[in-house]
């Protein structure tokens, strides 16, 4: 079996590594060899943040190269244009379409595309936008755009849909797993 | 049980498991998570050193005693241990000891891309490279019997990739921590020259012993697949070789950079017609090969710089590029940047508005180098603000003292920033060191030090009162002020810029993020008021931006500090 290939991409901040860390708990209950490469340190500080997953019967390199992705996630508009040229042909975009101005944008030393993610679906990539934003305020924490974005992009791995719900119990501290079940769901079913 | 880990977790577990008595580090990315995992453990004693000389100091005294120790640091950090590292090789150990070292390669959280294989070869200390999070577990629990069998510390080479990579782990049955008998024994502990020089001689016999035992060990492996390539590669690289090239080509990798085995490199190199090695950073591997007499190929087809990857070997084989396709847009690049209501922001700001010539030091505070505050001048490695700061002021005399400072975190002053101002002190230059105590180390992920109060633990500990400390080391002039009050900055760096002695400003203010701070309601902007003069603007705070002509705060991001407030002449901030 061939090495899938997924990347996790948004601001520091965010909430990439709960994500991270939910995949890879679920790709390993399902008898996977997994390999999960994250950023620490400085990236955290409001910087652009990737983290890779990669799954299959025997994984060797952590991280993800150009063409390689099967799906992106990204947290961020801007950043799933920033890292669309890791996708692979006929891959698969997952964005939230929030924007949050990086500080080149901020200050008036540079500006923010206008309708980036048209551009890339006018390039030929199959993108799936949603405001994850509206419904993880809707499940009851702005911070759960993690868990809605991992929830849209959930129907395109081959992996039944109680076992995602039991990462989610797995992962999350149990005062936030009814919250964040919800938030899987908005997400799954947008 | 099978375990995700990341390799930082797993070699924490391989110290547990392989029976760690002690720990003792100070924080660096991308080291701090062996620290942080150890300190979980209640069967061990673990701490935050103030720096990593008195860490490993602090593992060489616990194995002395007889008990299995390690430390762990990042590159550079080594540089700051190198003084006990070195005489370590002659004294040997007695419980095993273990120094964990990781490089960044690519320079993801750090100021150079230094390689510390070369710190094995100079220091004659083994060197042990794991390639995942397996081999992070099973290389360190090892480590503690090669270390006691050669009589010599290991060092333990990670790096960003193998560090913060989570992977598979099969943990192995626990070895308990055991305390072996303490024995006076001044030849081998007293680094004296008489005794010393008979310890010299017992160095090179033992790197020659462990170069003899690695070219039969656990930590190097061969894969014959091709007559044809044979490629030597060690940490990363072997799984970026391993993704592209799978079994086409013969394999030898190195687990111990350090020393390397000759009789295995010349069998290895005699089975096939064209070898590589494939090492990232410099062409250490390579340089021993070729120093064997053999013809191999290294750094002409793999950069010295930066990391690898399964691209860079596809396209240096000449292999099939991936198509990929970008976007035309330019995009703006999204920096690293200090967050909304740090406290660092407002002493920044005044020094920029002053147009002070600013000393920086390694932590959060060097992200007042971005736009728009621009506030540093310099950065070159823990402490050196302070001590860099009385060097320009000696070359320049009384007019660079009152237009010039150095600021400095309290973590890194308690690193090495104490001897530098001691130094301010007795050589006297009217220097002016601002030390931004935020109460905890930020960069890193927040660690406890010992200006907080509490140990790695959690736990209530003893508190350096930074002031009484300042005095004490010869400072007279010492204030604190607090950096959400522009106007308290303002003249505080004034007044302590035109004193006619050196003096210290305290930036008293602790970390937003930490739990422990009681954020304020989120301001907002009046647009009725705002004239779009674009002055809150200068503070680089990234809840506010300009939407439609008008200043605009972000209510998700602002925690209410108020100093934009301060500096609105129109009273739109509200």
């Amino acid at each position: 079996m061939k090495t899938t290939s997924i990347m996790i991409v948004g601001v520091g901040g965010q909430g990439s590594l709960l994500a991270s860390k939910l995949l890879g708990r679920l790709l390993l209950d399902e008898g996977y060899d997994v390999k999960v490469s994250e950023v620490h340190g400085m990236s955290q500080r409001g910087g652009s943040v990737v983290t890779y997953v990669r799954y299959g019967e025997k994984v060797y390199s952590p991280i993800v190269t150009e063409g390689e992705a099967d799906i992106i996630i990204s947290f961020e508009k801007l950043e799933a244009a920033r890292y669309a040229k890791y996708l692979k042909k006929d891959g698969l975009i997952v964005v939230n379409s929030q924007q949050i101005d990086p500080m080149p944008v901020i200050i008036g030393a540079a500006t923010y595309p206008t309708d980036v993610l048209a551009e890339l679906t006018n390039k030929g990539m199959r993108v799936e936008a949603l405001d994850a934003l509206s419904l993880a305020v809707q499940a009851g924490s702005p911070k759960a755009v993690n868990i809605v974005l991992m929830g849209k992009a959930a129907k395109n791995f081959d992996i039944p849909y109680e076992s995602w719900i039991k990462a989610i119990e797995n992962t999350v501290a149990e005062r936030f797993v009814e919250m964040n079940k919800k938030a899987f769901d908005l997400g799954y079913n947008c | 049980m099978k375990k995700l880990m990341i390799g930082n977790q797993a070699v924490a577990a391989g110290l547990h498991d392989g029976g760690l008595g002690v720990v003792s580090s100070y924080p660096g990315t991308p080291s701090t998570e062996i620290t942080e995992f150890l300190a979980k453990y209640d069967d061990l004693h673990s701490e935050w050193a103030p720096n990593e000389k008195v860490a490993c100091e602090v593992a060489f005294g616990a194995s002395l005693a007889g008990a299995r120790s390690a430390c762990a640091m990042k590159h550079v950090g080594l540089n700051v241990a190198a003084d006990p590292l070195f005489t370590l090789s002659y004294t040997g150990v007695n419980g095993g000891m273990v120094i964990c070292v990781a490089d960044d390669p690519a320079m993801h959280s750090s100021q150079n891309e230094q390689d510390s294989r070369h710190y094995a070869i100079a220091s004659k200390v083994p060197m042990l490279e794991p390639s995942d999070s397996q081999e992070a577990y099973d290389f360190t629990k090892s480590a503690f019997e090669l270390s006691e069998k050669f009589d010599t510390p290991v060092l333990l080479r990670m790096c960003t990739r193998i560090a913060h990579s989570q992977s598979v782990v099969e943990t192995s049955e626990i070895t308990p921590a055991v305390l072996k008998d303490y024995e006076k024994n001044p030849a081998k502990y007293i680094m004296m020259p008489g005794n010393a020089i008979k310890r010299h001689p017992f160095v090179e016999d033992r790197t020659n012993a462990i170069a003899d035992f690695a070219n039969d060990c656990m930590y190097n492996t061969v894969e014959y697949n091709s007559d044809e390539i044979g490629i030597i590669t060690s940490g990363c690289s072997y799984l970026y070789v391993k993704e592209v090239m799978g079994d086409n080509a013969s394999i030898l990798k190195i687990g111990m950079p350090h020393p390397l085995p000759d009789k295995l490199i010349k069998e290895f190199a005699s089975k096939v017609k064209k070898l590589y090695v494939i090492e990232e950073l410099d062409p250490v591997i390579e340089n021993h090969v070729k120093a064997l007499g053999i013809d191999v190929v290294g750094k002409e087809m793999f950069s010295i710089l930066g990391e690898f990857s399964q691209q860079t070997i596809a396209k240096a084989f000449g292999l099939e590029d991936k198509e990929s396709i970008s976007a035309d847009s330019e995009i703006p690049n999204r920096p690293p940047m200090m967050c909304a209501g740090c406290p660092h922001r407002g002493m920044f700001y005044t020094l920029a508005k002053n147009k002070i010539t600013v000393h920086g030091d390694i932590g959060c505070y060097t992200l007042g180098a971005v736009p728009p505050l621009c506030a540093l001048d310099s950065t070159l490695c823990m402490g050196a603000s302070i001590s860099g700061l009385h060097g320009y002021n000696c070359a320049r005399g009384a007019q660079a003292e009152q237009k010039s400072v150095a600021v400095i975190g309290d973590s890194t002053f308690m690193h090495s920033g104490m001897t530098g101002l001691v130094n301010v002190a007795y050589n006297a230059t009217n220097s002016t060191v601002i030390i931004l105590d935020n109460s905890i180390t930020g960069m890193t992920g927040h660690q406890q030090n010992p200006t907080t109060g509490f140990n790695i633990k959690g736990d209530v500990a003893a508190k350096v009162n930074l002031e009484e400390l300042c005095k004490a080391l010869g400072i007279n002039r010492v204030r604190v002020v607090d950096p959400y009050d522009l106007k308290a900055c303002d003249t505080a760096i004034k007044e302590e810029l035109e004193a006619k002695e050196p003096s210290v400003i305290i930036s008293r203010r602790p970390c937003v993020l930490l739990k422990s701070v009681k954020l304020l309601p989120s301001l907002k902007v009046d647009a009725d008021k705002c004239k779009s003069c674009k002055r809150c603007m200068g503070l680089g705070c990234p809840a506010i931006s300009m939407k439609d002509g008008k200043a605009k705060i972000d209510n998700t991001l602002c925690v209410g500090c108020g100093v934009c407030k301060q500096l609105c002449a129109f009273d739109a901030i509200i």
